[in-house]
């Protein structure tokens, strides 16, 4: 039975593409807010917390409409990426991953604010008055003190980027072998007649690559917690 | 010399603070918890900024908020010993230590941990630490970045007492032992006595007093500053002898030798001992058949005017030193300035912890 076809293999591939980039790249962007989010308080803070926080709660077809208007070739954003990088984003794989970005971001800016709200910022004040600035203190003592949630963060967004549905079918629809990701190859082959087979194998690859993810990121942060210093 | 001016208002309490330091010196910033003490350390370290004021190191201006100079804590070189150590909880104590330390450190690393014993701790994990390992990694990790001064936030306050007795050797070994200007913080008069030359008395924000620690505790206005209870003079002695037969260290000072039961040290070692009021009374004829071993002639400079029903006499004995006496004994024996008095000491009520080396002026 579990034979993986062409088009079924495409897809996993696919998801797994559009999954890592989209973590890849909103990363450093979650950090900073979570960062801003938990150490700075600055007029309109509440309001990027509302924004950071708007695709969790909006339907994913609201999501990827205003994702359509935004980054749509004649849009503020999408004609600014093509005329400026040559890029286009709607109705490619690109898109996809624009689109699992945005719908983990809130997820991702969660698990990280909550490890550095733990951090104890009298450490990154101690590191200060040891002569390390600003970015030296970042990126050796609040980053590593944030490492779990970090983790986490990663780990979440790249499982919400892997079954991202709603946004991705709105707006870079649904063409195989370019946005036809897991998801929406479970929901094609469930549109064919006898397509249940192909469907519910997929739904165990899903299961699997979930499962695979939580294992590692408990690796990962039992790693850190234990490892030997030399 | 750290010259420190600066002023900070908070929503109920605002600091003014005006106050130097000699190069070299220990100077203890003493008052009450809640007197604003961190809060002025916090200014001087630069992790809180002043809203006017002056700070200065030898010279080199750290803020001024005047001419607008407000050096980042890492541009500072000012070392922060915090009251709870704060030790990377990521770094075993190596790491730690190495943390602000330049890459030619490699003497002073071995020096500093040989003075604050940290070889045994060097791969283990701040976590597992005492409170008093960790408060002297947290020291040697200071010390290492090289700083012109050592901030010393309480650094004893979260230690309980017994292991308190582990680390005051090494903060003596190191008044000794390291020439740095040095600023600490405590609400231990006990601890400011046998670690400090100078003390800065923090009230309600403000610097009520500063100067040489034996000055200020002979101070009869400062008595609700520097505690009621403990209140009491210090003397600065020098160790003189040891009475084998009867276990008695003599100490000699201006106004004669003072007898203290079971202190035995160095020849020659300079000792501040603090004689608490209320171990000290009053007599206007030599006492005959007494069981008081230290009396020493003196001179009545003032008694307080109090309504309660003891009072303080500051007594001249060739330095000064204070009796706590009752009002009835006051008035009965006309206790007055000026009066010649006989002033007694019991040997054994002189608490031997209070007894502070006075370091790098005699060694």
């Amino acid at each position: 039975m579990f034979e993986l076809s062409d088009m079924e293999r495409e897809a996993i591939l696919l998801s797994l593409k559009v999954a890592f980039w989209a973590v890849a790249v909103s990363l450093p962007f979650g950090v900073a807010c979570a960062w801003l989010l938990s150490r700075k308080s600055f007029p309109g803070k509440s309001v990027l917390n509302g924004i950071v926080h708007l695709p969790l709660v909006l339907p994913p077809v609201v999501v990827g409409l205003i994702l359509l208007f935004l980054f749509g070739t004649t849009g503020p954003i999408g004609g600014f990426l093509k005329n400026v990088f040559g890029i286009t984003v709607i109705f490619t794989w690109k898109g996809a991953a624009v689109a699992a970005a945005i719908m983990a971001f809130p997820l991702m800016v969660r698990a990280i604010r909550l490890s550095l709200d733990t951090a104890d910022p009298g450490l990154e004040r101690a590191a200060r008055t040891l002569g390390a600035g600003p970015v030296k203190t970042f990126f050796t003592i609040t980053l590593p003190l944030a490492l779990p949630g970090l983790v986490t963060g990663i780990v979440l967004a790249f499982a919400r980027g892997l079954g991202e549905f709603g946004a991705t079918i709105t707006f870079v629809s649904n063409i195989p072998g370019e946005t036809r990701t897991l998801p929406l190859a479970i929901f094609s082959s469930l549109q064919v007649p006898e397509g249940e087979a192909v469907a519910i194998r997929l739904a165990v690859v899903s299961v699997i690559l979930a499962f695979a993810a939580l294992i590692a990121s408990e690796l990962l942060v039992r790693r850190h917690e234990h490892r030997p210093e030399t | 010399m750290l010259s420190v001016q600066l002023e900070k208002g908070y929503p109920q309490f605002a600091i003014r603070a005006d106050f130097d330091a000699d190069a070299g010196s220990i100077s203890a910033l003493f008052g009450r918890s809640g007197a604003g003490k961190t809060s002025i350390v916090d200014m001087i370290a630069g992790l809180t900024r002043p809203d006017a004021g002056k700070i200065e190191i030898d010279g080199e201006v750290l803020f001024d908020a005047a001419a607008g100079i407000d050096l980042p804590p890492e541009k500072r070189r000012v070392g922060y010993v915090f009251q709870n150590a704060r030790l990377f909880p990521h770094m075993n104590v190596r790491r730690n230590l190495l943390y602000g330390a330049s890459a030619a450190a490699g003497a002073d690393f071995r020096q500093i941990a040989h003075l604050l014993d940290l070889q045994p701790l060097m791969n283990r994990s701040p976590v597992k630490l005492s409170g008093g390992e960790q408060q002297r990694v947290a020291i040697g990790r200071a010390l290492l970045s090289r700083p012109r001064l050592l901030l010393m936030d309480e650094p004893l306050a979260g230690i309980d007492v017994q292991r308190r007795n582990e680390i005051l050797p090494f903060l003596d070994r190191l008044r000794d032992e390291v020439d740095l200007t040095i600023l600490y913080v405590s609400h231990e008069i006990e601890e400011v006595i046998r670690l400090a030359d100078n003390m800065i008395l923090v009230s309600d924000g403000t610097v009520a007093a500063s100067g040489a620690v034996e000055d200020i505790m002979s101070r009869l206005d400062l008595k609700p500053l520097t505690g009621r209870y403990e209140s009491g003079a210090v003397l600065a002695t020098t160790y003189e002898a040891y009475d084998t037969e009867f276990g008695l260290g003599h100490l000699a000072f201006d106004g004669g030798t003072l007898r203290v039961a079971g202190l035995e040290m160095d020849h020659g070692a300079p000792v501040r001992a603090h004689i608490r009021a209320r171990d000290v009374s009053l007599a206007l004829t030599r006492p005959a058949d007494s069981s008081i071993l230290n009396v020493f002639n003196g001179r009545i400079v003032e008694v307080t005017d109090e309504p309660g029903p003891q009072v303080d006499v500051l007594v001249d004995i060739g330095a000064p030193i204070i009796a706590r006496v009752t009002r009835k004994s006051a008035h009965d024996l006309a206790l007055k300035p000026d009066q010649p008095v006989f002033t007694l000491i019991k040997a054994v009520a002189i608490d031997k912890r209070s007894l502070g080396g006075q370091g790098r002026t005699g060694r």
